[in-house]
């Protein structure tokens, strides 16, 4: 019981032991305040799980219902550019996880380095998924622009990826459209998370080449680690989802 | 547990300290940059205020309208987004975030001995995020409106209105931000930031409420921050997820718009739980009946409640079975309910019952909850729900739960807290009166739409026969009365705010941790850290304190 207001006022003066300067007031301890934000974070991730989990479930769902469209669709994508992006995707978590490393071993040099190396393979990924929307474009698959069915009612018998494909009924046909309305959100929200990761990435070159980071306070490196990581995997099942479990 | 004796208030203290979180620091922007749980809840219970008013006005627009039989007030174009308009800012903008943002806020640092919640800046975008998602839902409502029932139902909203669907569904997304960013902060606190010797079955049954609640926010929003989202694409760029016509099926958006919309309802009443846990076993001076069993069953609550979304849907065309499985499901979330209520009233057995106002309210919640819960029973079993869903009978339901649990919980919170919020007490003989009220206007406004509904009258219309006239006449006169009992607070509390009689630091001799520091609370909460040494509701621990502190002074 602290009912006596000369205690109140005077405790608050009486805080001014020692502790780092980026130690907010309300926790007791670093340990106690790294803990909070990781396990913050990873909770976030959880949100983020639910968030596409939505879009997941729909493709699951109309892919069992509209096998025939889907696989009839799935083939008109790269594999090539997408195993070249899943590639740069997977570089990319490897340099994140070693800056991480450099962070936590205060090596500013290496942090910068490994900063930078995420940033590019970061925006290598968007440019060949701009080249890979393009293409979508230029063949008229994007729903609700100009869509036409014509590559699956009249596969494309020079294609070596279209040329095995039987000509699919009109009925199945329109369900062509679903898979790219469903290719584009779940792609485009995917690309969305990856904008804003290299919006904060930029940040933290910044940041860390001012030594933010290498000063023992690693909170905001590590749970950017963990949102990037995140983010390829999520790549990660989307590349086999979309262009792979369907080819013979 | 024995009961002790009640004393009230307590005046051992009786001046308000200079310092504290209210007079720290002065100006608009020491409110509006505020990191401080407490301001922040202060910042949520006047904009929620503001919010209740504008969706009570619309609800009055309601009743007003159905007074007659025939469409005299407003056009059927114009009732149809004023009840639109009524359910979105009710839900979105007021229960969801009512007892979580306000008392929540305020209560669940100093309830577990901590500073602040763990993470300041981010409770403060959630209030922005509110506060942005509020102004566009009241410019989408200057500017025309959105008629197609709070549930944004397909293909209606992608495909035939031509209303604002676009901006009340990107007000709800970004509510529905500032609704999981409340959660995750609750959760993380919860964890990270419990005092030494608060332990989790030390915790106060209303953080575990808040806990399960907090769960729900984190995990069912962002679905349908998504169906939203597909919502807005559909009809913007024309993606085919819910058209039919490119292959597209509409119940999916129902799965994914009650997948979040079913747990939303528990995220609504689990905190108002919380609250009547507080109160019943403070004004019956014993520990809740099996702690234990009702801080499990709001986990219980919010693991059923993920499972359960698809009886809104019996009439919607899903398969038999399907029906079947979510009937059955249903009827469990009747149990972890059923705990709570039959323990609450074990605790009053053999307890020394006051009653004053939050216990008011208790009871209030405690009956009205208790027929809403089984009203939903008769909605839950198939055969049934096909004859009383979409009548007056479902939307006499949700108000039981809604308006007579959640708002009855929501205002004896508001009650019993308001001496720690503001140090003063609110005047006791009006606040009774005006729970009196309101309870016997909620029963008028609601208990004859259960009648209706049997006798078929639909819901969402403007019109209806004749013959159902008396019964609505009931109705809009018990509204009216609601509408005092609602507005009677906001005076007096107002008015509290100067006059009242000062509360000190323990007017209802409560053992929670957030009673033992002074009120208003220090920002800091806290002069020294509290250690918890004893058990929630311990009130023989209070006497020894009281002991303790007699013979030291003497």
């Amino acid at each position: 019981m602290s009912d006596s207001p000369t205690i109140a006022q005077v405790a608050p003066e009486a805080d001014h032991h020692e502790h780092p300067p980026y130690l907010r007031h309300h926790f007791e301890s670093t340990e106690q305040q790294a803990d909070a934000a990781g396990f913050a974070m990873w909770l976030f991730l959880l949100t983020e799980v639910m968030f596409f989990g939505g879009l997941f479930t729909a493709y699951l769902i109309y892919r069992n219902w509209y096998y025939p469209a889907f696989v009839a669709a799935s083939h008109q994508l790269s594999i090539p550019l997408g195993g070249f992006n899943t590639l740069l995707l997977i570089t990319s978590s490897f340099t994140m996880a070693m800056g991480v490393w450099c962070a936590e071993t205060r090596r500013k040099g290496g942090l910068v380095l490994c900063l930078i190396l995420t940033f590019i393979l970061g925006l290598g990924f968007l440019g060949v998924k701009t080249v890979e929307y393009r293409e979508k474009i230029e063949k008229h698959h994007v729903p609700g622009f100009h869509f036409s069915l014509q590559s699956f009612t009249h596969p494309d018998k020079t294609n070596p990826a279209t040329k095995n494909d039987l000509p699919l009924g009109d009925d199945m046909a329109r369900h062509v459209e679903l898979y790219f309305s469903l290719y584009f959100l779940m792609t485009g929200m995917h690309a969305v998370h990856m904008i804003i990761g290299i919006a904060i990435l930029g940040f933290m070159i910044f940041r860390a080449q001012a030594g933010a980071y290498t000063s023992g306070h690693v909170t905001f490196v590590e749970n950017f680690g963990l949102y990037w990581h995140f983010v390829d995997i999520v790549w990660i099942f989307l590349f086999p989802l979309l262009y792979l479990i369907s080819r013979h | 547990m024995s009961a002790t004796i009640v004393s009230l208030p307590d005046q051992t203290t009786a001046r308000i300290p200079k310092v504290n979180y209210l007079t720290k620091e002065n100006g608009i922007l020491s409110w509006l940059l505020t990191g401080d749980h407490k301001r922040i809840a202060i910042l949520y219970l006047i904009s929620l205020s503001f919010f209740f008013f504008i969706g009570g006005a619309l609800a009055g627009l309601i009743r007003l309208e159905l007074l007659t039989p025939q469409t005299d007030l407003m056009a059927t174009d114009t009732y149809n987004k004023v009840f639109t308009m009524h359910g979105v800012i009710m839900i979105f903008f007021f229960l969801v975030p009512s007892v979580p943002a306000t008392l929540g806020n305020f209560l669940i640092p100093l309830m577990i001995g901590a500073k602040d919640l763990a993470l300041p800046k981010i409770n403060l975008l959630s209030w922005y995020l509110y506060m942005a998602g509020g102004i566009l839902a009241i410019y989408t409502m200057a500017t025309g409106g959105v008629d197609t029932g709070w549930t944004f139902t397909t293909p209606l909203s992608t495909h035939y209105v031509n209303t604002n669907v676009l901006t009340t569904g990107l007000a709800a997304f970004i509510a529905g931000f500032s609704s999981i960013f409340t959660g995750l902060n609750f959760i993380v606190t919860i964890h990270k930031m419990r005092a030494p010797g608060m332990t989790w079955f030390r915790l106060p049954l209303f953080v575990w409420a808040h806990y399960a609640a907090s769960i729900l926010m984190v995990l069912a929003t962002p679905v349908v921050a998504i169906a939203i989202v597909l919502i807005a694409l559909e009809r913007t760029i024309g993606i085919g997820v819910f058209d039919p016509a490119k292959g597209g099926d509409p119940l999916l958006f129902q799965h994914l718009f009650w997948f979040y919309s079913h747990p939303a309802v528990y995220i609504m009443i689990l905190p108002g739980m919380g609250v009547i846990s507080e109160t019943i076993s403070t004004f019956s001076r014993k520990r809740v009946f099996g702690y234990t069993a009702v801080a499990f069953s709001s986990v219980a609550i919010a693991i059923f409640g993920f499972f359960v979304w698809a009886h809104h849907m019996f009439i919607m065309g899903i398969s038999n079975y399907a029906v079947l499985v979510f009937s059955l499901l249903t009827m469990l979330v009747a149990v972890p309910s059923a705990i709570k209520i039959f323990n609450w009233t074990f605790t009053l057995y053999k307890g020394s019952i006051t009653f004053e106002t939050p216990m008011l309210y208790t009871f209030g919640f405690m009956g009205l909850f208790t027929i809403g819960g089984l009203t939903g029973v008769f909605l839950g079993t198939s055969g049934t729900d096909i004859h009383l869903t979409e009548t007056y009978f479902i939307v006499a339901h949700f108000h039981f739960v809604m308006v007579g649990g959640m708002l009855m919980a929501f205002l004896a919170g508001i009650h019993f807290w308001w001496p720690k919020m503001t140090g003063r007490m609110y005047p006791e003989k009006i606040s009774q009166l005006a729970a009196v009220v309101t309870f016997i206007g909620f029963n008028f406004t609601f208990f004859p739409q259960f009648i209706l509904g049997t006798l078929g009258m639909p819901r969402r219309y403007a019109s209806y026969p004749p013959e159902f006239q008396i019964l609505n006449v009931f109705s809009t006169a018990g509204a009216t009365i609601l509408g005092v009992g609602y507005l009677l607070p906001v005076l007096y509390l107002t008015w509290s705010l100067k006059y009242g009689a000062i509360a000190g630091n323990n007017p209802w001799q409560a053992t929670g941790l957030e009673w033992q520091t002074q009120s208003p609370p220090l920002t800091e909460n806290f002069a020294v850290m509290p250690i918890m040494d004893h058990e929630a509701y311990d009130y023989e621990w209070l006497e020894r304190q009281k002991e303790i502190k007699v013979t030291h002074v003497g």
